[in-house]
């Protein structure tokens, strides 16, 4: 057997971001979650890289394929994986969210994954904790596991996501996907397009490294992936945008709307998908959506992080963030 | 009575347009002279003489806007705690805001703050009142009342009022009773969930915005009112340059109105939230760049009148959360002195230009003693090396509550000694 090189060690503690990353990281957590695919595409699912590691699963927001996601990696690299369900923990008697971190720490975890309403968060407990921390969403921040498996999906489908064109549509305002992947996506040269009602736009947004499209025509155009956000219900029924049917009609994803991208453009949505609303049911579950490999690929980016950070082969044991 | 003189200092004294090399005689707790003439009689006789050779004596610093955590909050901070971060701060009189629990809207509570006062502080402690009851911006409090039993200023403290009506009828109101109304302007609507200035920094950081019309839109409400009563209105902590332009507007108009700015809105901006840093969130937020240049221009101009510390002490429970959820506010009694003095010492403000905007103004604005070194006038005053180097220490801080802006800065010019009518409160 040949002895190949052996991969770079990855330098951060914590994985809070993809603005902490540099481009370097970014390649190396996909080049890792790469090669993270087959085992789950195998009978014998496991490894033990993680074995007796504990990975404690915080999420303060409801979430079904994120958290479902996290435990699957976390068992399948051979941590043992709790998940905490705030519905029935202290933090609904008015514990603070550092004191619940703070128990939690005392109980030695190796590894905490925290969903939090609130942007900052994961960097407020990072810097309370005694163990890594990754942020599985926090506010309207940011959502890094999300953006890499999106990077990967794109990869694989793609080969290299330099000089891409995506065009990222729907809710940027709220949309933490929206922000990690504008960050990674300019960090690994592709062209950002940004499309959606003003309403749903940051305030300099025009400075965020992206080219702001007014309509689906003009962001659409020539575009290789077009990434569709989740518009939630609260937001349609005039606070932002006045009515289901008028933003389908301007925003939604149809065939007709698609067709001024390219041939053999990806059709991509973190999920969980308002058919009708943002997407139409044909484009969904038509041969240009990637949907359902972006869920596979995100076992395999969390089984990639979670490596990164625990495992002392693949960790340079830094203190940086 | 005692004698003192301070011999050999730079005299700042803005009520006078004072600058000069002279002396400071304090006959008990009255100044008897001050300036370069102090001692033309020669040196009186008995007196105690304290060698202030290259040290500067101003004023005591007159603050008009600190939140305190008595009645109600005294694990935050207490009248007595206020008042020894305040001495040492320089600062020799605080007006103190009515948003304690029970509400300052009554006499009451106006005699309970003086007499605590009284019996615990070593500055001097002033109340300010409640507008409306309760703070609940429906019914005006007894405004002829509250000034008899000593409250100096009427303000809702953070609360703005959100009626039109019940402004003008308080700006006409108090104008019989010769009342100023401190006013915070934030428009709830439309800053909404906001929690720090609106633009491309809070767009990274996911945080929702407050924009600046926020405050302007119901300063402009105010301001027209003032100029339709007639009434004496303060705008308490503008933050924009586009407030800015509106009182200089309203100014050249001939309303009766006044502003002051906050000392964070002067010499911090938003990238100074840096990584969700809740000691940073403050109410008005801190704004750009463009925003705090145009409070230095507003300063100079004249446009606005004081500077205050919107000293507001949070504690952990408070501020030891996600940005979002975290109280506003930060203390700053005992930095206000030495992070103004930035302004000066990087060129963009004159040393008694400063003093009058800390001390002289906003005495004279609310009808306080002090705020000059005129003869005849309560020895409160402040000596001060204008250069001596420092480091802002948690461990340091007087305050019951720690959330400073300044954790870790390294400022210029040091507070040494301050008098409170003639009684020194504070000696480095």
């Amino acid at each position: 057997m040949s002895q190949s090189p052996s991969p770079p060690l990855y330098p951060h503690r914590h994985l809070l971001g993809i603005s902490d990353l540099s481009r370097w990281d970014i390649e190396l957590l996909l080049d890792l979650a790469d090669a993270a695919v087959p085992l789950s595409r195998q009978p014998e699912k496991k490894k033990s890289s993680l074995r007796g590691r504990t990975q404690i699963n915080l999420f303060f927001e409801a979430s079904t394929r994120t958290q479902a996601s996290f435990e699957l990696a976390g068992k399948r690299l051979g941590a043992d994986v709790m998940n905490m369900s705030v519905a029935s923990s202290s933090v609904k008697k008015g514990e603070t969210l550092v004191d619940t971190a703070m128990t939690l720490n005392a109980m030695r975890p190796d590894i905490l994954i925290i969903r939090h309403q609130s942007a900052g968060a994961a960097a407020l407990l990072a810097q309370k904790v005694g163990c890594s921390v990754v942020n599985a969403g926090d506010g309207a921040h940011e959502h890094p596991t999300q953006a890499l498996l999106d990077a990967l999906t794109i990869r694989r489908k793609k080969g290299d996501l330099a000089r891409l064109v995506v065009a990222i549509c729907g809710d940027i305002l709220h949309s933490r996907v929206a922000r990690s992947n504008i960050v990674l996506l300019n960090a690994l040269g592709a062209e950002v397009r940004v499309v959606a009602p003003s309403t749903l736009l940051p305030a300099g947004i025009e400075k965020m490294g992206v080219i702001v499209a007014s309509s689906m025509s003009e962001g659409l155009r020539n575009a290789d992936v077009v990434m569709m956000l989740r518009l939630q219900r609260e937001r349609m029924a005039g606070a932002f945008v006045p009515s289901v049917r008028e933003y389908f009609r301007y925003f939604g994803l149809d065939a007709e709307k698609l067709k001024v991208a390219r041939k053999d453009a990806l059709v991509m949505h973190p999920g969980p998908m308002n058919r009708g609303v943002e997407i139409s049911s044909e484009i969904a579950d038509g041969p240009q959506s990637v949907i359902q490999e972006q869920v596979e690929m995100g076992v395999a980016v969390r089984m990639a992080v979670m490596e990164a950070l625990l495992d002392p082969r693949r960790n340079a044991g830094g203190q940086t963030q | 009575m005692t004698l003192r003189v301070f011999e050999g200092a730079r005299i700042v004294d803005p009520s006078r347009g004072l600058d000069e090399t002279g002396s400071v005689v304090v006959d008990g707790g009255i100044i008897a002279a001050a300036g370069a003439g102090a001692m033309n009689q020669g040196l009186p006789e008995g007196a105690q003489v304290t060698d202030c050779r290259g040290r500067t004596i101003m004023p005591g610093l007159v603050d008009a806007r600190v939140f305190v955590g008595e009645p109600g909050g005294e694990h935050r901070e207490t009248i007595a705690s206020a008042s020894l971060a305040a001495a040492a701060g320089g600062v020799t009189s605080i007006i103190m805001m009515p948003d304690t629990d029970p509400v300052i809207d009554d006499i009451a509570l106006v005699e309970f703050v003086l007499r605590t006062a009284r019996d615990t502080a070593c500055v001097n402690v002033f109340p300010s009142a409640a507008i409306t009851r309760r703070l609940q911006g429906r019914e005006m409090t007894e405004f002829g009342l509250l000034r008899e039993a000593g409250a100096v200023m009427l303000t809702d403290g953070r609360r703005t009022i959100e009626s039109a009506l019940m402004m003008r009828r308080a700006l006409t109101y108090a104008r019989d009773f010769g009342a100023v109304l401190a006013h915070e302007t934030q428009d709830g609507s439309l800053s909404a969930s906001g929690v720090m200035n609106e633009g491309l920094y809070a767009s990274w950081l996911g945080l929702p915005g407050i924009p600046r019309e926020a405050e302007a839109i119901p300063l402009e409400r105010d301001l027209m009112l003032a100029r339709l009563t007639g009434g004496a209105y303060h705008a308490a902590k503008i933050s924009t340059a586009i407030s800015a332009a509106a009182i200089g507007r309203a100014k050249a108009d001939g309303a009766n109105v006044t502003a002051a700015v906050s000392i964070n809105n002067l010499t911090l901006n938003d990238h100074d939230v840096g990584a969700y840093r809740t000691f940073f969130r403050l109410s008005p937020p801190l704004r750009a760049e463009e925003d705090r240049l145009a409070m230095i221009e507003a300063i100079r101009d004249g446009t606005v009148d004081v500077i205050v510390s919107s000293h507001d002490p949070q504690d952990v429970d408070t501020k030891r959360l996600p940005f979002e959820d975290a109280a506003e506010g930060a203390i700053g009694l005992e930095t206000l002195f030495g992070a103004a003095l930035r302004i000066h010492h990087n060129g963009d403000l004159a040393l008694s230009r400063l003093i009058e905007l800390l001390s002289t103004a906003p005495a004279k604005l609310f009808g306080l003693p002090g705020g000059t070194l005129r003869p005849g006038a309560p020895a409160d005053l402040a000596v001060i090396d204008l250069d001596e180097p420092w480091i802002v220490r948690e461990a340091d801080i007087r305050s019951r509550s720690k959330n400073t802006c300044l954790e870790g800065a390294r400022l210029q010019g040091k507070v040494l000694q301050t008098l409170v009518a003639g009684r020194t409160v504070f000696a480095a």
